[in-house]
């Protein structure tokens, strides 16, 4: 699947002074991920705070630097400085655990991302794709989705070890809202599964590398071209499921009652001051990275340029990564300034009783029309225990007697 | 290859401890978790001679026995709410009467 | 990493805290998710991950939560009889488990082969899992209807009655 990815301008030999060079990619690859989230949340900061200006008609920051462009250290130092107070009877070490692990998973989910194709040539000359992410497993969709359950626990043991009825009940919805959207967004997630035929984030990518809808009397322009990404391929409905959860799973934008409520009453991270509060902070960006990593390599081609070009070809596949990202973001942001924040009821009832039928229904869907396209001609599928087997119980009729 | 009897044994002291567990305490939530640790055991039992014979039988079994434990921990939670509802106290050796 | 999960299976059983049990065992969990994956299992650590660590323990977390709330006095455990007894037992059933792990030998798996890598990818258990040869299917049905039957005892079990 990965011949003739894009039109690969340079490739890389195997060997160098005796290094095996496609070994290193994940180191690379770690060190990258690693420093592109970390480096990029300020700037995300700073970009929020400048976005949401424009759009609510006033000037952004000024104060601090060239246009403002301190401000995000002004305010890391100032959160530094806070005096670090620790409520008397919390329990002590979940309470210094739950922002740490809010972080941990949000930064782990990072390394399944596919941010470009490697092109190795080795002696014979044969082309060696490697895909430039930390661990290419075949269960990479399954493995982000895995992380996103394991974030609940950030929120829910801030809550409960802050010792306050308020903020444990906060915690406890901020929980439930996260919980609820995971099945939306795994929903979504698995229509395009069903396309791709793999949870490889790389094959992922690489079933987007075809002209759209299979047509063959296209041009090679078209070939991985915008309009066969996958938010076309999967007929639409997809992109706005996974785009709505993705916003709900942040607790972002028109969903983010838990992080109101920490202005008006008590919110989960009431009794987290400085670095804590500040660690809070920033595993929501970097969730909010990777979920739209997640975005642009699932639905709108990762590494891929929107045509097959020269111009555009030229272009390194991670800078349209990236680029995606921003974009991501940046809808986000027009988001949050825009849309009003929805009430709890109306949230949770949005998550369950629409956007979960939806999905299901469009499974339905993209399944028979992928039936409809390859149909199945009666041969039955090899038996993946190819020595003779034990004899297994057949199972008794489960009936109640 | 790690021997596939270690994991054998590894899932046998699991077992045990969640046995213990069930045995020991109090708190019938506790309880609970600990028959969730010897379903765990079980698991990894099933999951290594599967490897060792080469089959997937074994993961099958495990697919479903998770799903199967998911849903009886829904309603056995429900069971211990009612039933702290009904008296305020969830210590195990007072409620261990069906009546009420 | 067997030492770090039987040491959190342990802290599970002997810590007083409910919910310092609970998190214990979520650590237990991702370490048996971490021996999935050693044997080679790679999707079902995953899904073990997803809903076991993912979904149940939450479910825990939440129950002992909302049950701390109300009584926070509840929880609390007491020294009984029954301590010594069990943990003899438990002590004299790891020790015939060590004694007859290292006397057996293992039916030499005439079966395994090398292609073991890629017995638990998701292409494999799909296989397995919709092959109408093999048992599968049927349960996997079936399992459909025991969460709808789970789902709906839950809720009804959780109602209050609306005086």
């Amino acid at each position: 699947m990965f011949d003739d990815l894009t039109h690969y301008n340079f490739t890389l030999p195997t060997e160098w002074h005796g290094v095996y060079l496609p070994g290193l990619v994940p180191y690379v690859a770690i060190a990258f991920f690693l420093g592109f989230s970390l480096a990029l949340v300020p700037f995300l900061v700073y970009m929020e705070r400048v976005v949401i200006a424009f759009i609510q008609d006033r000037t952004g920051p000024n104060r601090v630097g060239p246009r403002g462009l301190l401000q995000t250290i002004a305010d890391s130092i100032k959160l530094f400085f806070k005096e670090d107070i620790r409520p008397k009877s919390v329990d002590v070490r979940i309470y210094y655990l739950a922002p740490a692990l809010a972080t941990l998973t949000a930064l782990a989910a990072n390394a399944v991302l596919p941010a470009q194709f490697l092109y190795f040539k080795d002696a014979a000359g044969t082309i060696l794709t490697v895909p430039f992410t930390v661990g290419d497993v075949n269960i990479g969709l399954l493995y982000i989705l895995a992380m996103s359950s394991l974030q609940v626990y950030g929120v829910v043991l801030a809550g409960w070890s802050s010792n306050n009825k308020y903020s444990l009940l906060g915690g406890l919805r901020a929980s439930a809202q996260l919980i609820s959207y995971e099945l939306s967004m795994g929903l979504a997630l698995l229509c395009v599964v069903l396309l791709a035929g793999s949870l490889k984030l790389s094959d992922i990518v690489a079933a987007q590398n075809v002209k759209p809808f299979g047509i063959d009397s296209l041009s090679e322009v078209w070939k991985g071209s915008i309009f066969s990404w996958y938010w076309l391929g999967s007929l639409g409905v997809p992109v706005v499921l996974y785009t709505i959860a993705m916003i709900a799973e942040t607790n972002r934008a028109p969903f983010d009652l838990p992080e109101a409520e920490s202005e008006l009453v008590a919110g989960f991270h009431t009794e987290y001051t400085s670095m804590k509060f500040a660690m809070f902070f920033m595993s929501e960006y970097i969730s909010m990275l990777t979920v739209c990593g997640l975005n642009a390599a699932v639905f709108w081609g990762g590494p891929l340029p929107p045509l097959n070009i020269w111009p555009l070809n030229a272009v390194p596949g991670f800078l349209w990564f990236v680029l995606k990202i921003m974009l991501g973001i940046f809808c986000y942001i027009w988001l949050r300034g825009t849309v009003p924040r929805l009430r709890y009821d109306a949230l949770m009832n949005l998550g369950w009783k629409r956007m979960l039928p939806i999905g299901l229904i469009w499974l339905f869907l993209l399944a028979g029309l992928n039936l409809l396209k390859e149909p199945n001609d009666g041969v039955m599928p090899p038996n993946p225990d190819a020595v003779p087997q034990v004899q297994v119980a057949q199972p008794t009729e489960t009936g109640r007697d | 290859m790690v021997p596939t009897h270690y994991y054998l044994v590894l899932a046998g002291i699991l077992f045990t401890i969640g046995v213990i567990g069930v045995l020991v305490k109090r708190n019938p939530i506790v309880i609970f978790m600990c028959v969730e640790l010897m379903l765990n055991a079980a698991n990894l039992t099933f999951v290594a001679l599967g490897r060792h014979f080469g089959q997937t039988n074994g993961q099958m079994y495990v697919i479903f026995a998770l799903a199967v434990a998911a849903a009886e921990v829904s309603v056995g939670l429900g069971i211990i709410v009612m039933m702290f509802r009904r008296r305020e106290t969830i210590d195990i050796d007072e409620v261990h009467l069906l009546k009420n | 990493m067997a030492v770090l999960s039987i040491g959190s299976a342990l802290m599970v059983v002997v810590s007083k805290n409910p919910v310092r049990s609970a998190l214990f065992l979520v650590v237990t969990f991702l370490a048996v998710a971490v021996f999935y994956v050693t044997l080679s299992a790679q999707f079902l650590a995953a899904v073990q991950i997803m809903v076991y660590a993912g979904a149940i323990m939450v479910l825990f977390l939440f129950v002992i939560m909302l049950l701390n709330l109300s009584a926070p006095e509840a929880l609390k455990e007491r020294g009984t009889i029954q301590r010594p007894i069990a943990l003899g037992l438990g002590g004299l059933f790891i020790a015939a488990l060590v004694v007859s792990q290292a006397l057996l030998q293992m039916p030499t798996p005439a079966a395994s082969e090398e292609q073991i890598v890629n017995l638990g990818t998701v292409q494999t258990i799909g296989l397995s899992l919709y092959n109408p040869n093999l048992p599968w299917l049927f349960p996997f049905e079936i399992t459909s209807i025991l969460l709808l039957i789970a789902v709906v005892g839950a809720i009804v079990l959780a109602k209050r009655k609306l005086d």
